[in-house]
């Protein structure tokens, strides 16, 4: 029998867990856990230089790898700074676990120095929390905690520890519980069976069909089979945002991504399908327009984790409950030796796509000229062919955002890694953090705007002492672009609080740090400078890449209407 | 429309809140909420009763099966049930009005659970209808004081909600 004390056990139980990295931040609260840390070498800990970055650095090796993210914070500020990071988290679904120190358990509810009731705070936003109540159950929350955190529909769980259960002198039992049981939580392992055969006759009967796939296609490890699915059925493939990369972008069926700023070509066979499949996407929107004049002649199929995900904005004809992963392959057996019923009218269909694509190729914006400033869909293009497609991608948000998703072509799942759901600015270089240090010899690149850099800038701190290698692609127009745009659309140009006035140096900024950067402000200069970038895949490298702060982010669904009301530039509209 | 949700919950600090934060999250309405331990004292067992078309109601349930403390729910609108509330009531009590108090508390099968010179305390139960005609009939005499438990229910028939 092994007696350990509160911090021991965590200490120990995340070896257990096979937890490789743990991102957090000391304090009052947390420093008999840090001890327990300090005193063992398997897990390590990264000391950021923010705790939101925290939560973003383990989010990003999250989204990266599948696996849950751990973080670690102490009580008050340390916890509140976490919240932004958490909420992104659980906005996109990603599994997560965060310990936060808590003031000992007899000063709780007495305003103590650095007390926040952090359960409380963070209880819209978390799949589900826990408080420590006593030493001797920490090894069963913690297991809870991770379990709830990875399975079902993913999320992030926060786990309160008030510093008298980590006491040094408190020593319990410590047993590694292989496995828990919560007798209210059962996620389902399947979908109905007959739901299925039913989606199957439906698919196979289709004459305009579109698979609409998201984020529960990458979460869910269910790529491999939906494009097999897709392929095998040759039906048009839009993705959301969050589902970019699970059906390869560069193959004949997938139109692109959908929405909001999502291909005109998408967005237009979505307003015209007769039978639109759903599979782990939540027709947020950002995706639907106005719901009362979306898709008016289609037939939903919708596949969701989440029950509570069908039927919330638009109603699914017919809901499948399930993982994407095996009802894909459920559907994948039924529709194997079986033809689809029009032939003919699938042709037609596609022929009816392909003009659709055909109509905006080679206008999605206009190149710079030589002398002019260059234009931030050419950089994300260069960026694509120097990392040949294969980088992994996170980004904050914004015009870059919409650029970085819509001209970076990616063919494998897990590889954009943005925040979709709450769009938190900042979230890009932490992530990058966190998947560089899990991928050391993956490129790694955050592609950012000089507003959103400069939110999680510290962190460069970081990068210099774990000596991470990620790349930053700054588009700096010199102003919050996407605010800008809307200003242009909505406000008569009036704007407000958009424009960046004395933005720092950023070349000097980075070599303070002792990293290399480059200002990139020609066409000539820009794919060199990439090139250089990229050659040590251990070296932090900062392109300062002025663009064009006119250029907006086409196409853009018009507000209030259906799917297919677009404007296509500054002066076209469907 | 009307629904009555009956939940079993863990019985753990930090349920009940999710309950209702879910509610307010979610822009849900919570009309009554009535909460207590059961005969396992690990289950609370929680009733509300919410207002929505169907749509919002199914959502509703959907939300609150998400969460981990919500070990089952029934909506028990769906099928025949007993719904009873508990209310006490301070009525004014004086001269003629004493013998009219005394007499519509007999006719809604009241009682009269505390007694001064000036007031009686009135404990009545029923469905929310009962209740809510009981207070129109006190009205003209003066009420004083209100204290309604918001309504519990069960299924009628062989239908059990438990573990």
């Amino acid at each position: 029998m092994e007696l350990l004390s509160g911090a021991d056990m965590i200490a120990r139980f995340l070896q257990d867990e096979g937890i490789e990295y743990i991102y957090g931040y000391p304090g009052g609260a947390a420093l008999h856990i840090y001890d327990a840390l300090f005193r063992q070498d398997k897990v390590k800990h990264i000391l950021v230089r923010h705790e939101q970055a925290a939560t973003h650095a383990a989010d990003g090796y999250a989204r990266a790898s599948g696996k849950a993210g751990c973080v670690l914070v102490t009580s008050g500020p340390g916890a509140t700074n976490a919240v932004t990071g958490i909420a992104t988290a659980y906005m996109d679904s990603i599994p997560m676990v965060v310990l936060c120190g808590q003031v000992a358990s007899h000063l709780i509810g007495e305003d103590a120095f650095q007390e926040t009731d952090i359960v409380g705070v963070t209880r819209p936003i978390v799949k589900h929390s826990f408080s420590i109540r006593h030493p001797s159950e920490i090894p069963e929350v913690l297991k809870k905690a991770f379990y709830l955190a990875s399975t079902g529909r993913p999320g992030p769980v926060v786990v309160d520890i008030p510093k008298d259960m980590t006491a040094p002198t408190e020593r319990y039992e410590y047993v590694y519980p292989k496995k828990v049981k919560l007798r209210s939580y059962n996620p389902v392992t399947r979908g109905h069976t007959g739901q299925i055969k039913k989606a199957v006759e439906m698919m196979l009967k289709a004459k305009r069909p579109v698979f609409y796939t998201g984020g529960g296609v990458v979460t869910g490890k269910a790529s491999e089979g939906l494009t097999d699915l897709v392929k095998q059925l040759g039906y048009p493939i839009t993705t959301t945002l969050m589902g970019i990369g699970a059906y390869p972008q560069s193959d004949r069926q997938c139109l692109g991504w959908l929405g909001m700023h999502g291909s005109y070509e998408s967005n237009m066979a979505m307003h015209h399908a007769d039978l639109i499949i759903a599979i782990g996407a939540r027709f947020d929107d950002r995706v639907t327009n106005s719901t009362s004049k979306f898709c008016p002649t289609a037939k939903i199929i919708h596949v969701d984790v989440d029950p509570s995900s069908i039927s919330k904005t638009v109603r699914a004809d017919v809901p499948i409950v399930g993982p994407a992963s095996s009802v894909i392959n459920e559907m994948i057996s039924l529709v194997q030796g079986h033809k689809i019923a029009h032939p003919e009218a699938l042709t037609e269909w596609w022929q009816k796509v392909d003009g659709w694509r055909a109509d905006r190729e080679g206008k999605l914006y206009e190149p710079s000229k030589p002398g002019e400033a260059l234009k931030p869909q050419e950089v994300i293009e260069a960026l694509c062919r120097v990392t040949r497609g294969e980088a992994y991608v996170t980004t904050d948000v914004g015009q870059h955002q919409m650029f970085a998703a819509q001209y970076y072509k990616f063919d494998k799942p897990n590889r954009l890694i943005t925040s979709g759901g709450l769009g938190t600015m900042g979230f890009g270089f932490p992530a990058a953090m966190g998947i560089k240090q899990n991928y050391p010899d993956d490129d790694v690149v955050c592609v950012t705007g000089e507003g959103s850099f400069q939110m999680m800038m510290q962190e460069l701190s970081t990068c210099k002492q774990y000596g991470v290698g990620v790349k930053i692609v700054n588009l700096n127009n010199a102003s919050l672009g996407m605010v800008r745009q809307w200003q242009d659309l909505n406000y008569k140009s009036r704007h407000a609080h958009s424009y960046m006035e004395s933005l720092p140096d950023f070349h000097m900024l980075i070599e303070a740090y002792g990293f290399t950067a480059i200002t990139v402000t020609t066409i000539d200069e820009l794919e060199p400078a990439l090139e250089r970038a990229f050659a040590d895949k251990h070296e932090l490298v900062f392109l300062d890449v002025k663009v064009d702060p006119f250029e907006h982010v086409y196409p853009m669904q018009v507000p209030l209407g259906a799917m297919r009301d677009m404007l296509l530039s500054k002066t076209e509209r469907t | 429309m009307r629904h009555i949700i009956s939940i079993l919950l863990e019985n753990e600090p930090g349920a009940l809140s999710r309950v209702v934060g879910l509610f307010s999250q979610r822009n849900f309405n919570i009309e009554t909420l009535n909460v207590a331990p059961t005969e396992d004292p690990s289950l609370s067992r929680l009733t509300v009763t919410t207002v929505g078309d169907d749509r919002v109601i199914e959502q509703i349930t959907k939300h609150l099966n998400k969460l981990i403390d919500v070990v089952k729910l029934v909506d028990l609108t769906e099928g025949n049930h007993i719904e009873r509330e508990l209310m006490l009531v301070k009525v004014k009590a004086l001269g003629s009005a004493r013998d009219e108090v005394k007499r519509t508390v007999d006719i809604f099968r009241a009682q009269i659970v505390d007694v001064t010179p000036s007031l009686y305390t009135v404990q009545i139960t029923g469905d929310a209808g009962k209740l809510d005609a009981f207070l129109q009939a006190m009205a003209p005499v003066g009420i004083l004081e209100v204290a309604r438990t918001g309504v519990s229910g069960i299924a009628r028939g062989d239908k059990v909600l438990s573990l």
